[in-house]
């Protein structure tokens, strides 16, 4: 866990007083709706469809059980009792009210939560690998470097009225749970053949209407020197980055144009005049911050305890154990993903009642502590062995056992029509149709890894593109319709979906997903072929033909 | 969602209503002929023609004390009179998500 200092908590609660003046200026009319939105935005406020939707940053995705507890009470006293984790741990609640906003603020304020960076054309929440600082083979920490890159980018006038947002991911695997490649700025931490800290550093990556995959313009950057590199890349970006069409704004337009060699090119121009300056990171502060990062004091524990060996013998904790318990770097210990994929429920969402009780049980197994990931579900990091089969027994109580990571129904899926101002199709209720037609556990380990991602329009927030199947709606004649791609991933080999055909018809989608797994499972040259590696061998041909043979 | 000054230039197919969401608690409304905002589609302003519907609108965002980012919206009108949603959007607008809400599952 990360414990900020007196700065840090000082921002967050006057940002707190600021804006409940602002809240008050506005309902009062001095300040207009035109006046006000910059000031709701910088602090996680939209307007979606029903209400208005409250966006609190999670970084890195560390929650404190206190932390946790008090987004459940959020959830409970000014919303309708859940909140909805995002594809870059956030969390947002979608029936707030404007004149209650305050008092949630401050709710949140007292344990350190903030909406900072969570909307507005800035440097928005830095995101990492869920894993971080317990993944086994991990280079170091990298929230350590995500928390300098906070630290720096908040209210960093540099980085606040940019001609889009910008969003920064790090990774520190060879595993990439953060998905890089699909952000303005992905860094993966490695050491040079000194053995010192430094970053390979992508830059251009993006979805939405112009999906693009980050390219490599630095193949190592000195740890000393990152904050002189992203802020090279900023000023690059502030000057060339397209203000006059918000369609080309983003920096990923900019590098396409430019070419990265330009783009590199400027850049290095500019890191030259910047660079050996008051933005070169003594080793004091990258010290500071680690050492307010606390790590559980663990125990020493046997690789394989009698409770997990007994526990063995139940098929269902098994099943459980096998796909959602992973290797932790300390032995006797694992990491637990939590799915928030429970059959025909909405992808993302917790009760206040699910986040409480994660709360007890976090700090009863896993030191206090709870992960948001990107793929819209949480983590406990520190899980003794021992304590596994009590804990799943606890999950499954409260509907969080679902064993599904990484499997067809294990969906991303933005909120879609139902909620949201900006979408053309529904989404929730296309994932909720598909977690009922493979709800058999059975069936989806037949079919293994494979990764559904949904946006309900064009603005990707479901990362279609990158999904193993991506599925897009539109809004067609006043009708939904939706787009399908195969192929596409986020990981260290992300790749953009190829389109297979036609859209199709909201009631026809499930069919279309049956009928391309049903080709996979027949094309498959042995069980271990992943449904990606059939796609790349194959290309999307016969998928294709299997699709729209019949339609 | 489309922004007010881009509907100036709307021509209405049909009849049409202005919505909006209430300010403080950001609930969706419609505008009414009392020049107020409501909660009810069934009190709505209903507009039949392209300058009908310019003055509505500009009535409405006149009023951005009383609501946020309204626009203008069709509506069908029923054999019996009654104001039905025009769209799929407008339909989720009124009658909440096509969803099972988490906590009332």
């Amino acid at each position: 866990m990360y414990a900020y200092d007196e700065i840090d908590r000082t921002l967050v609660n006057e940002r707190v007083s600021e804006f409940r003046d602002q809240v008050k200026r506005r309902l009062s009319g001095e300040l207009t709706e035109d006046e006000f939105k910059i000031l709701r935005l910088q602090n996680g406020v939209y307007l979606q469809l029903h209400a208005y939707m409250f966006r609190v940053a999670i970084p890195y995705g560390t929650l404190a059980t206190n932390q946790l507890r008090a987004l459940a009470h959020v959830a409970r006293k000014y919303d309708r009792g859940y909140g909805h984790f995002t594809t870059r741990q956030n969390i947002q609640f979608n029936w707030i009210k404007l004149a209650e906003l305050p008092d949630a603020l401050e709710d949140l304020a007292k344990v350190g939560i903030h909406a900072m960076q969570t909307s507005g054309n800035n440097m928005r929440n830095v995101t990492s690998d869920q894993w971080a600082g317990v993944a086994p083979g991990e280079i170091e920490d990298p929230r350590i470097w995500s928390e300098l890159i906070r630290q720096h980018t908040t209210l960093h006038p540099e980085f606040s009225f940019l001609p889009r947002k910008f969003k920064i991911a790090i990774t520190a695997s060879d595993h990439d749970r953060a998905a890089i490649k699909i952000h303005d700025i992905g860094l993966r931490l490695i050491k040079n053949e000194k053995g010192e800290t430094g970053f390979e550093v992508l830059v251009g990556g993006g979805l939405g209407r112009t999906p693009f995959i980050a390219k490599t313009i630095k193949h190592f950057v000195h740890g000393r020197d990152i904050l002189s590199y992203i802020e090279a890349i900023l000023r690059v970006y502030n000057q060339y980055g397209r203000r006059d069409n918000i369609y080309k704004a983003r920096i990923k337009i900019l590098v396409h144009e430019l070419g990265i060699e330009k783009f590199s090119r400027e850049v290095e121009d500019e890191w030259r005049q910047i660079r050996n300056s008051s933005l070169e990171i003594d080793d004091e502060v990258i010290e500071d911050i680690r050492s307010r990062f606390t790590y559980p004091s663990y125990e020493k524990l046997p690789h394989m305890p009698d409770e997990l060996r007994q526990a063995a013998a139940d098929p269902d904790f098994e099943a459980w154990r096998k796909n959602s318990v992973a290797p932790h770097k300390v032995q006797g210990y694992s990491i637990v993903t939590i799915s928030l994929k429970p059959t025909g429920g909405p992808p993302g969402d917790a009760t206040a009642e699910q986040m409480d009780a994660l709360a007890d049980l976090a700090d009863k197994y896993s030191f206090g502590e709870i992960r948001v990931g990107h793929e819209q579900n949480l983590a406990l990091p520190h899980v003794a062995k021992r304590d596994l089969p009590a804990l799943w027994k606890a999950l499954d109580k409260l509907g969080l056992a679902t064993p599904n990571v990484n499997l067809i129904t294990d969906i991303i899926a933005c909120p879609g029509l139902d909620y949201c101002s900006l979408a053309n199709a529904r989404s929730i209720p296309i994932a909720q149709e598909l977690t009922r037609r493979f709800a058999n556990h059975e069936l989806a380990n037949l079919i293994g890894r494979l990764h559904i991602n949904i946006s309900g329009c064009i603005n990707a927030c479901g990362h279609h593109h990158v999904g193993h199947i991506g599925i897009l709606g539109v809004e067609k004649n006043g009708e939904e319709v939706y787009q399908i791609t195969i192929g596409g991933r986020a990981d260290e080999n992300a790749a953009l979906g190829t389109l297979i055909g036609p859209g199709v018809k909201f009631d026809e989608v499930a069919d279309v997903v049956e009928d391309i797994v049903e080709a996979y499972l027949a094309l498959r040259e042995r069980p271990e072929e992943l449904f990606m590696d059939t796609v790349k061998r194959l290309g999307v041909e016969p998928f294709k033909e299997r699709v729209y043979a019949t339609r | 969602m489309t922004s007010p000054l881009e509907q100036k230039k709307i021509k209405i197919a049909g009849p049409s209503v202005v919505t909006a969401n209430r300010t403080w608690d950001g609930i969706v409304v419609y505008r009414t002929a009392a020049k107020g905002w409501s909660a009810e589609l069934s009190e709505a302003a209903i507009v039949r023609n392209s300058d009908e519907a310019r003055a509505l609108l500009a009535e409405s965002i006149a009023d951005d004390v009383g609501a946020i980012g309204p626009y203008i919206a069709p509506v069908q009108i029923g054999e019996d009179g009654k104001i039905l949603p025009g769209n799929l959007r407008e339909q989720i607008r009124r009658t909440g998500v096509t969803i099972g809400q988490p906590a009332q599952v």
